[in-house]
């Protein structure tokens, strides 16, 4: 029920977008996330933007897993 | 950077596989609380890939399984009005209510009507201004939010045949009556990744500092839940107990203030019925008085049937993590997705239908 996914923000017409999610583009609301950027990801839910990805904190927690990995194999 | 295949890679996955074997030691009981994270735990056989030491319950986090049959009942006599039009979202469909379910009430004649949003709703009761469209508002604070601009929507377009009728829960409250009832032992709680969007992580501080119990915020994908344990794991093995964020890409500790303004404009708490918990304070949401002219309870004199609940069906008791499917004696012989009698096998998010469809790790 709070499945939300990840789309890719295309073009933006006043609080609305074209949004890319797995190859598909839909309209989606931008009423929740009224700062989103034509390029942002945001997570969306029920056709609703409820929040921007963070590229960086992504990347972060993906390097961090990385060295979680690299330990386990020196370690195995 | 997509979101998703990067969060699935396995040679990621067996690295904090084999760190959670490595730092486990104490037997723990973690709860997921979120139905999303019940399906990814089932679908991807991660309750088999962790120590022994480790046993995963699911929570009561499946907004249509803990819609009360005598809520569900009001939605059914509501589509039973004439000129009325219930839209809801598919998975409310085929959940059966005292006497029957949305579905049998549209084979009957009702206009019922599945939606994906309440954007749709909307343009239905544009395109049908001489109906009543009532909307059935279920969901957390994930979508409670939606619901909420929807409204605002009707207002400013002058929309005056939409209505809500507000089923909306919120998770802070049934997690504090589920401690305190003391019936589960939890020794850590894997918050709702997409609420937790909304809400922020600061809501799930109490359960950390008052109870004891250590919390991370998850996402969705397998590495997600992954990292989730092993933070907790990390937390009982250290003796700490705080909230921490394994979600960050999705989610920050103050939450989407916007999303949280427009849902505190529209709504505001009250008590609420959870299936299999009862009445618990302050963990639904009505509309304003100031949006009354929108709520279906207060435009419609509903009169559902006597509740009744579905004998031999156990969801209450595991909505609440006492009981598994496997202790069910109905499940996959009376009650299967085809055929549900309890809606934890009705959403594809309850523990029922997530263990039929990928096997509970059933002996």
């Amino acid at each position: 029920m709070c499945l939300a996914i990840p789309a890719l923000i295309k073009s933006i017409e006043n609080k609305e977008a074209e949004a890319e999610i797995g190859g598909i583009t839909r309209r989606i609301s931008l009423w929740l996330t009224p700062e989103a950027k034509v390029g942002d990801y945001v997570i969306v839910h029920t056709g609703y933007a409820i929040n921007i990805l963070d590229q960086r904190e992504a990347e972060e927690t993906l390097s961090l897993l990385e060295q979680i990995a690299r330990l386990g194999e020196n370690e195995g | 950077m997509k979101y998703i295949s990067e969060f699935r890679r396995s040679e990621l996955a067996q690295g904090l596989i084999t760190q959670i074997h490595r730092q486990s030691k104490t037997p723990v009981r973690f709860m997921e609380f979120c139905g999303g994270h019940t399906v990814t735990i089932f679908r991807y056989g991660i309750r088999q890939l962790l120590p022994k030491t480790i046993e995963m319950v699911s929570g009561p986090g499946c907004p249509i399984c803990v819609t009360a049959n005598a809520d569900l009942d009001k939605a059914i006599a509501l589509a039973q009005i004439p000129g009325v039009i219930i839209a809801t979202f598919g998975d409310m469909l085929k959940v059966p209510g005292s006497d029957s379910s949305l579905q049998e009430a549209k084979a009957g004649g009702a206009d019922v009507r599945m939606v994906y949003s309440t954007m749709d709703a909307l343009k239905i009761a544009e395109d049908n201004p001489d109906n009543a469209i009532v909307f059935l508002g279920i969901g957390f604070e994930t979508t409670a939010p939606t619901i909420a601009v929807s409204i605002l929507q009707a207002e400013e377009k002058d929309i005056k045949n939409y209505y809500v009728l507000s089923l909306h829960k919120l998770c802070p409250p049934v997690i504090k009556a589920l401690l305190d009832s003391g019936e589960v032992k939890l020794h850590g709680l894997i918050c709702p990744g997409h609420v937790s969007a909304i809400i922020g992580s600061q809501p799930w501080e109490f359960i950390a500092r008052d109870y004891a119990v250590p919390c991370v915020v998850s996402g969705f994908e397998p590495l997600d839940i992954l990292q989730s344990v092993d933070m907790l794991v990390n937390q009982v093995e250290k003796g700490r107990s705080q909230v921490e964020i394994a979600y960050r890409r999705g989610v920050c500790p103050e939450g989407n203030r916007q999303a949280l303004k427009l849902m505190r404009e529209v709504f505001e708490p009250r008590p609420a019925l959870w299936r299999g918990m009862g009445g618990i304070p302050g963990s639904g949401l009505k509309l304003r008085k100031k949006y009354q002219r929108f709520d279906a309870e207060f435009a419609f004199d509903i009169r559902p049937s006597p509740t009744r609940e579905p004998a031999g069906c156990i969801c209450g008791d595991i909505l609440r993590g006492v009981k598994t499917p496997a202790d069910c004696k109905l499940f996959g012989k009376t009650c299967t997705p085809e055929n549900p009698v309890g809606p934890c096998m009705v959403s594809s998010e309850g523990s029922c239908s997530a263990s039929y469809l990928y096997g509970g790790g059933f002996e």
